[in-house]
């Protein structure tokens, strides 16, 4: 579970300073989907990098299950993002020099596993989302949907208990964006995830069951009614 | 996944590698090739030295030089009478000086071979011997005017000598006379017959006849040099007259480098009676017990037999002038400043753009942190693939060295030595023919090949160097990685 407490974050550019959050509280409990929506530079992102402890509040506190992630050590945060959390990038971020098996295996690499299983479980993620024939094509080689899933593999592959989404569609057309959202619902209900996902898009904001509007720094929550992305 | 990774992103990323590459292999050529240059002058300069020395010798023994004594010049002199009745008679005379007209005693050497340190010593008796032939004709005196008178006799050596004699007003003239000779100036060593390990002999290698036995120790017996025979026409079984002594050539000696300049070798106590130098030696061979010794042995006899002037190869070699010197000059300032500052160079470029790699990489390597990886495995990976890049650079720069070293040693640039005392001791310039006639100072002039042998030494140096280069170049970009925190990789997309 995630517990936010006064979360600010102020960034410093030369003798100016903005406050890209203030003061947020917030709760996930776990197996949550919330979506996070807002403007641009109304701070959801910075709010998602505080979430995935890819970044520290000035203020404030975030836990995940009890640790504080604004004041464990840098290798303790480290360790904590390789065996928790999983994320997944709006331009997908994969290594261009590694195929799609060994981009998915990178997530293996910190946790120790032996390069035959992370073969095997790099294979057995990317068959999960669809990706089974196309392990050894390069990123180059890949649209962008099957790009995106190989991102997904990538973040789903280790197990994680939180899956963190920075605009996953955002660089997808629309019939790839419902796509790739039905597969991330499909995952989530499987693993029991706690999903949060960043997003502009309004159709996908208004499917969420949970809402988080960011404007300013400052967030609002929302509960609604979930539509699903699955095919009727 | 280190190693696909690598592989992976060398092969991305092929022009920038090759860029680096380039820059620490030409760093890393240039000091195999100065390396090997500087090598081969030393080994040019050894060669120049043993070629005084022969073979064996670790220091020479000479008498320090002194002034002249008054009367005595030092110089050849040489006396011919003109003949008065026209006469066009050849006449010859040798002069047969000892080496720099400085000698010690035999007991010197007995001396010198009791010191600490010192495995053998050997005296050598090193002459030059300057002859003159030719004929000389006397001026004759005419008067004019048609008086009688008694017609001077000229001076001797020809015209100018004025005439004496005779009442006339008028002054007579002298008329004709002169002289036509010749001058031939070689070298002759004294060796003793009874240990030609050492001394001047020891640097040669008789290729026809033989050398001197230990019984010929006062025999009229010659070996002459190779060049010497050629010029002279002489072969084994002919004679060789000096200053009137006639000697059986029993052998023909071909120096084991082309450097060396005696030209007959005699019996040590037929040198000495010919330079009516009895008991004397010029020079004495001394060969160490131990070869880290020699400053001690050089300190231990200067000190204890006085008189004396010790002259190590380290001396010498600092003797040697001349383009050899100058090549070695360049070779030992120029070559290694030049080299620290490409290498330096090609570090600094190798780190820049690593680093500008590395910063073009910020996505990928904030992903990774945001991954899980830590900072130290994310900057193992750029420091080894700087590592890779950088034996790639020295595999490629060892190839380009020894092909520089090649390329030198195919076209054995002659270069020149000229070995000379330095003024005030009688020092190596006294060696075996070193010296010109008389007090003069002495210099030699020799043709040296270079060149530039590759030791492994340097091989393994640019090892070194090349995966310094790609270490410095991997600090740098392993520093910038390890300093990017994860969320850049959300930024750089936001």
């Amino acid at each position: 579970m995630y517990r936010l407490t006064g979360v600010t974050k102020r960034y410093t550019r030369g003798k100016e300073t903005v406050e890209a959050l203030r003061g947020v509280d917030l709760t996930i409990e776990d197996g949550d989907q919330l979506v996070i929506q807002g403007p641009t530079g109304g701070g959801k992102s910075t709010l998602l990098q505080m979430i995935g402890g890819l970044d520290r509040p000035t203020e404030g506190s975030v836990e995940l299950d009890g640790v504080d992630l604004a004041r464990i050590g840098e290798a303790r945060l480290t360790r904590l993002r390789a065996e928790k959390i999983g994320i997944i990038f709006q331009s997908f971020n994969l290594i261009p020099t590694l195929t799609a098996q060994e981009n998915v295996e990178t997530a293996l690499v910190p946790l120790g596993v032996r390069p035959a299983e992370r073969r095997e479980r790099a294979a057995e993620a990317l068959r999960s989302v669809g990706l089974g024939e196309r392990l050894t094509h390069a990123p180059s080689e890949l649209s962008g949907g099957q790009q995106q899933r190989v991102a997904i593999a990538r973040a789903l592959v280790k197990k994680p208990k939180v899956l963190l989404a920075d605009e996953p569609t955002g660089n997808l057309d629309e019939s790839m964006r419902d796509e790739i959202m039905a597969l991330l619902e499909g995952l989530w209900h499987e693993y029991g995830l706690t999903f949060i996902m960043v997003t502009h898009d309004s159709s996908i904001a208004r499917r969420a069951p949970r809402l988080a509007t960011i404007k300013a720094g400052r967030i609002t929550l929302t509960e609604q009614q979930p539509q699903s992305y699955a095919p009727h | 996944m280190f190693g696909i990774y690598l592989k992976r992103e060398l092969g991305r990323r092929k022009k920038a590698a090759l860029v680096i590459a380039l820059g620490l292999a030409l760093g890393i050529a240039l000091v195999i090739t100065v390396n090997s240059v500087s090598a081969g002058m030393t080994q040019a300069q050894d060669k120049v030295l043993k070629s005084l020395y022969g073979l064996g010798t670790d220091m020479t023994v000479t008498k320090t030089r002194s002034a002249p004594t008054s009367g005595s010049s030092g110089r050849p002199n040489f006396q011919f009478d003109a003949s008065s009745n026209g006469s066009d008679k050849t006449q010859s005379s040798d002069r047969v000086m000892t080496q720099g007209g400085q000698a010690l005693a035999s007991s010197v050497v007995t001396k010198v071979a009791q010191q600490k340190g010192v495995a053998s010593a050997v005296g050598a008796l090193t002459l030059n011997v300057t002859k003159v032939d030719g004929s000389f004709t006397q001026g004759k005196a005419q008067s004019s005017g048609g008086n009688s008178g008694n017609s001077g006799s000229g001076g001797q050596g020809g015209p100018g000598g004025s005439g004496s004699g005779g009442n006339s007003t008028a002054a007579p003239q002298v008329q004709g006379g002169g002289a036509n000779f010749d001058v031939n100036s070689y070298s002759v060593a004294g060796v003793d017959v009874g240990d030609q390990t050492l001394g001047p002999l020891a640097g040669s290698k008789i290729t026809t006849g033989r050398t001197f036995t230990a019984a010929q120790s006062n025999a009229k017996v010659a070996v002459v040099s190779k060049s010497y025979a050629k010029e002279n026409s002489l072969k084994v079984g002919k004679t060789l007259t000096i200053s009137g002594t006639k000697y059986t050539v029993i052998g023909i000696a071909t120096p084991d480098s082309s450097e060396s300049t005696t030209d007959v070798y005699l019996p040590l106590k037929q040198a000495q009676t010919l330079a009516d130098a009895k008991n004397k030696v010029t020079t004495i061979y001394v060969k160490a017990s131990d070869s880290k010794q020699i400053d001690a042995v050089k300190s231990a006899i200067q000190k204890n037999i006085s008189g004396t002037t010790v002259t190590t190869s380290a001396d010498l070699a600092e003797t040697v002038s001349g383009s050899l010197s100058t090549a070695s000059n360049l070779a030992t300032s120029v070559g290694k400043w030049l080299s620290i500052a490409v290498l330096a160079a090609a570090f600094l470029v190798s780190a820049l753009l690593t680093s500008s790699a590395v910063s073009r990489r910020v996505r990928e390597f904030g992903t990774l942190k945001a991954l899980g990886w830590p900072s130290r495995r994310v900057t193992r990976q750029v420091v080894g693939e700087s590592v890779v890049n950088g034996l790639l650079g020295g595999a490629l720069g060892i190839g380009l060295g020894l092909a520089a070293a090649y390329a030198v040693t195919a076209i054995s640039p002659k270069l020149t030595a000229q070995l000379g005392n330095t003024g005030g001791g009688g020092g190596m310039g006294g060696g075996p023919g070193g010296g010109g006639p008389g007090g003069q100072a002495s210099q030699n002039t020799m043709e040296i090949a270079l060149s530039a042998p590759v030791s492994m030494t340097t091989i393994a140096l640019a090892v070194g160097l090349a995966v310094a280069g790609g270490l410095i170049a991997g600090a740098m970009g392993g520093w910038r990685a390890s300093r990017m925190r994860p969320a850049d990789a959300l930024r750089s997309v936001s």
